[in-house]
């Protein structure tokens, strides 16, 4: 099943939503609303094939020019059989940037989407265990996004250590 | 949603339950070799719910790409996987050539190709040596890290560093292969195959080491695909993907090679498929290392991509302002506003990269998809229903580099 097919008949199913499809160089993709995101992930998982969910992450658009929402998540596909591979997009902006979670489609998505909220903020509704997964829990700004700062906003220089004579 | 880790911790105290016991296993533990922890379940000795706590090596890498540019950012790259350093620069540098559509010379192609499988060699190495150490085979790791040890002199050959060689550049290499190289490489070759035999007659049939791996962390296909494996986790539980086949980069088209694959699943699959690997791995070195072609290992300098030799930037004015060009943070590489995810196999998966650009010289956003992260997140499902005496086998078969899974 090429690219041209997968347009077509996503295109038939999804007529409404006016889906924007792009490829470069090797890379072929399809940017969708969120809104709809669940439902066409499911339809491309089973219609397709897409088995694999081979990467999951985000991207924080603040200071591109160009660019007309604030986070973009993707989910890059890849149909095991045949070695397809297909990168859906999705754009979303502040305040509460929220994305159906995927964990019932495909497992894998565990920890990329708690990596994902925990650099992005960005929640997923319906997944399990949904808390930060590298940085600490007591830990509040999300340091992927381009309004933090490089050298951080202070948490090592106050972070609270405990000295003997105190302890 | 919990909120926190002590919210996420089965509770044990309600008395149908209270047969179960908590115990912290790391972050620092001879087991894990990294700082990892597990907050495990146990009914006795059997595990019945893990969670991983993870993050203590964090230091923000992906926040760094987004500050360096795409030479300096090799640095940081080779420090993530730092058991197959150059496989990790080979394919940031792949995304990055993939977005500038370069196209590598032939001479190049080959050197990386045998870099390539030579880290493959050496992560195959560390990992089944140090499986076995944990199983208490102490005598097969240090055959495995005495070859180990060869391939370290071959990066320090190449590019003057041991560990962390940063051997790749946009379109190239940071500097010729020479006779000496290549004579290391082919006695490598010969030493290979005896130490291999040496460490398959330690193990393979090792009566401790084939029990306690044998059935032991069982992934099935299914489960495989569904959870994200890649690799020879993947190729052990039998999805016969190997982008090397599938996507061919570099000059994997031009070798004779073959996809190892097995049906089993367990540790002990693992460690048969990483075995095997290695052979195949040093066929394709010995196909490689009898034909690197002639001519540059750079690509053209008119192309803009390459940083010139220090001849032309001397001796010439053309090269002297692309050099100028390359190296001034306001002007370095043009490249076109979009966005890419490009992938090689690295020896522990499919490690990708996704680089947003937005015409500078400096990704805005440098993603990795780090094959350790998502191998260790089948470890809870791995590990369950086994004991504990079984995490150090499956800790082991999945390869875990914490660098690479915190980054």
């Amino acid at each position: 099943m090429s690219f041209a097919d997968i347009k077509e008949k996503l295109t038939a199913k999804f007529e409404k939503l006016n889906l924007e499809f792009s490829s470069f160089r090797d890379n072929d993709r399809v940017i969708v609303p969120p809104t709809d995101l669940f439902e066409i992930l499911s339809y491309l998982k089973t219609t397709f094939c897409f088995d694999m969910l081979i990467d999951l992450s985000a991207a924080d658009y603040l200071h591109l020019q160009g660019a007309t929402h604030r986070y973009g998540v993707w989910y890059a596909l890849l149909n095991v059989e045949n070695g397809e591979r297909l990168i859906v997009k999705t754009h979303l902006d502040d305040p509460d940037p929220r994305l159906p979670s995927m964990y019932d489609l495909w497992k894998g998505a565990d920890w990329m989407e708690r990596e994902v909220y925990d650099m992005y903020g960005i929640e997923f509704d319906g997944h399990p265990d949904l808390r930060r997964i590298l940085l600490p829990d007591e830990f509040v700004a999300f340091p992927l996004r381009k309004d933090y700062p490089l050298r951080g906003m202070g948490e090592r220089h106050n972070f609270q250590s405990v000295i003997r004579s105190e302890s | 949603m919990p909120l926190n880790l002590a919210d996420a911790i089965p509770d044990t105290s309600s008395p149908e339950r209270e047969f179960l016991w908590t115990l912290n296993f790391g972050p620092q533990h001879p087991a894990t070799h990294t700082t990892l922890r597990l907050i495990l379940t146990l009914d006795g000795e059997v595990v019945v719910h893990a969670i991983p706590d993870i993050g203590f090596l964090h230091s923000g890498f992906e926040k760094l790409g987004e500050h360096l540019d795409f030479n300096q950012y090799v640095t940081i790259v080779d420090r993530m996987n730092y058991i197959s350093p150059v496989s990790n620069e080979i394919s940031w540098h792949h995304a990055v050539e993939k977005l500038l559509d370069i196209d590598l010379t032939p001479r190049c192609k080959y050197i990386r190709t045998i870099f390539a499988e030579l880290m493959r060699i050496h992560d195959h190495l560390v990992c089944c040596g140090a499986a076995a150490l944990d199983l208490g085979a102490f005598t097969a790791f240090l055959y495995a890290f005495n070859l180990r040890e060869k391939i370290n002199d071959i990066s320090e050959v190449a590019s003057g560093q041991r560990f962390h060689p940063s051997y790749t550049r946009v379109g190239g290499l940071l500097c010729d292969v020479d006779d000496v190289w290549i004579t290391k490489v082919r006695a490598f070759i010969k030493l290979f195959y005896a130490a291999y035999a040496d460490l398959m007659k330690l193990l393979q049939r090792n009566r401790i080491f084939v029990d306690r791996t044998r059935g032991v962390g069982v992934l099935t296909k299914e489960e495989a695909i569904n959870r994200s494996a890649t690799g020879p986790i993947a190729r052990a539980s039998g999805v016969t993907r190997d982008l090397r086949k599938d996507q061919p980069y570099l000059a994997y088209k031009d070798f004779d090679f073959k996809v190892v694959c097995s049906t089993e699943g367990d540790c002990y699959a693992r460690f048969l498929v990483r075995m095997e690997e290695m052979v195949q791995s040093i066929k394709i070195i010995t196909q490689a290392i009898e034909n690197i072609p002639s001519g540059p290992i750079n690509i053209d300098v008119n192309s803009k991509f390459v940083v010139p030799n220090q001849m032309s930037v001397y001796r010439s004015i053309e090269g002297l302002i692309q050099h100028f060009e390359l190296h001034m943070t306001n002007r370095q590489w043009e490249t076109p506003k979009e966005e890419i995810y490009a992938a090689t196999e690295s020896p522990n998966g499919e490690l990708g990269f996704y680089i947003v650009s937005d015409g500078s010289g400096v990704a805005y956003r440098a993603r990795t998809r780090p094959p350790s992260f998502i191998h260790f997140s089948l470890f809870p499902h791995l590990i369950v229903g086994h004991q504990i005496s079984d995490i150090p086998a499956v800790l082991g078969s999945i390869n875990i580099i914490a660098a690479e899974l915190d980054r």
